[in-house]
């Protein structure tokens, strides 16, 4: 494994994990965060999982590539993914480089994540208004 | 008195040289021709507005007006035969473009009436020389390329000013922005009127996006029933702005497609299955509120249409 400090969180809250990438990781990195989100999937027995990339001004094509691997991997171990907070340029940026997070959901931001998570993990859809 | 003005004027002519004149002998023509030109200047200019009438030109025009023109058009004329400069000229027209294009004037039409003044006048010098071969051509030597660079001119200044119009008008069509509105909680509408080109749909995408982060949209219906035509280019950049709210945790709609648009993007091929299309912004709105889980009832007791 690498060393150095990690420049992403995976917190939990309640069966939710919120995994914040904190700056733009390098192909390593990502190697790495994904190897830890899954292995604390299953240490943890969570249902969902956020993971938040607001703070990213770019996503490449290793990345998204990699976000959708984890979706699939954690849907293997049964919890459920979101990204969550994609921002403007870099939403034009990926559909302009036609990439796409396949399966795997998007929100707008923390807090929808984790509302669409609670609709899925209570197997019902969005509550009405 | 017009008689006594052109005697003036040519007596000043030839002490100066006119500017444009040819070289040698044909030094004192320009001012002799620019003299005959001027003394019949009524009734030349007569007989070009009749001409201009029996060929159907400038028929917006009302009589005093077409007067009123065709006076200055043949001052000027007879003025830049004189000097040689165009610039008065080129000022003149654009100023005339600028009043004539609103009213629907054609580039022919201009064209058309000033080559009209042109054979008018060059067939006034046919009878007035016509005893004097070699002094025709002499003649018509010093008139027939100042009369073409007249004509030149004239078309120019009037493409140029419909051009700086045109410019005009795209650029106040790509201001009247498009509109990202909220019509309710997390429900945005976009309303398209007008061409898209690449231009506008990349703004419009940026404004769209900008606004889904704002109002923290879940829904939006992107209604383009004010869309003349969709070509494959437009067709595609919507499915980014589609996929790119998806990324964004939006969901779009798309509203008024047209019986044509529907032909032409099945005919061309554009691959749509990604989007969710319904036929008006009506059936778009409520099929976002069912999606939000809105319900929107009407109170029975309120007196409806």
């Amino acid at each position: 494994m690498i060393a150095g400090p990690r420049l992403f969180s995976i917190l939990r809250q309640g069966t939710c994990l919120i995994a914040s990438i904190h700056t733009a990781l390098d192909d390593s990195q990502l190697v790495r965060f994904q190897h830890d989100l899954i292995a604390t999937i299953g240490r943890d027995r969570a249902r969902g999982v956020v993971i938040d990339v607001a703070a990213l001004d770019v996503l490449d094509s290793f990345a998204t590539c990699t976000l959708r691997d984890i979706g699939n991997m954690a849907r293997l171990r049964g919890a459920a993914t979101v990204i969550v907070g994609i921002q403007p340029e870099v939403a034009i940026a990926m559909v302009r480089l036609g990439l796409s997070t396949g399966v795997v959901e998007t929100a707008l931001d923390l807090e929808e994540g984790l509302a669409l998570l609670d609709g899925r993990t209570a197997g019902s859809p969005d509550g009405r208004r | 008195m017009n008689t006594e003005d052109t005697e003036d004027t040519e007596d000043d002519e030839v002490g100066g040289a006119a500017p444009g004149g040819a070289p040698g002998d044909d030094d004192g023509l320009l001012p002799q021709l620019v003299a005959h030109l001027r003394e019949h200047r009524n009734r030349l200019r007569q007989e070009w507005v009749g001409r201009i009438h029996s060929a159907h030109l400038l028929q917006a025009m009302t009589s005093q007006e077409m007067a009123a023109e065709t006076t200055s058009v043949y001052d000027n004329y007879v003025e830049v035969l004189e000097t040689g400069s165009v610039e008065a000229l080129q000022h003149y027209a654009r100023d005339l473009s600028e009043r004539i294009i609103p009213r629907g004037v054609e580039t022919q039409e201009v064209v058309g009436i000033v080559l009209l003044l042109r054979d008018v006048l060059a067939r006034s010098l046919f009878e007035k020389y016509q005893r004097d071969l070699p002094l025709l051509n002499r003649v018509l030597d010093a008139y027939e390329p100042a009369a073409n660079r007249i004509a030149n001119t004239v078309a120019v200044s009037f493409v140029d000013e419909r051009e700086r119009v045109i410019r005009q008008q795209q650029d106040s069509i790509r201001e009247l922005s498009t509109p990202v509105l909220r019509v309710r909680e997390r429900l945005l509408i976009l309303p398209i009127i007008g061409v898209l080109d690449r231009e506008r749909a990349r703004q419009l995408t940026e404004q769209l996006l900008t606004g889904i982060r704002a109002h923290r949209a879940k829904v939006v219906v992107i209604d383009i029933t004010g869309v003349p035509d969709v070509d494959e280019a437009v067709a595609n950049h919507l499915v980014q702005t589609v996929d790119a709210s998806r990324l964004m945790g939006a969901s779009v709609i798309i509203t008024g497609l047209s019986p044509e648009i529907a032909q032409t993007l099945v005919t061309i091929g554009v691959d749509l299955s990604r989007l969710e299309t319904i036929g008006d912004l009506q059936g778009g709105l409520e099929e976002a509120e069912r999606l939000l889980g809105f319900i929107v009832t009407r109170d029975s007791e309120a007196a409806g249409p």
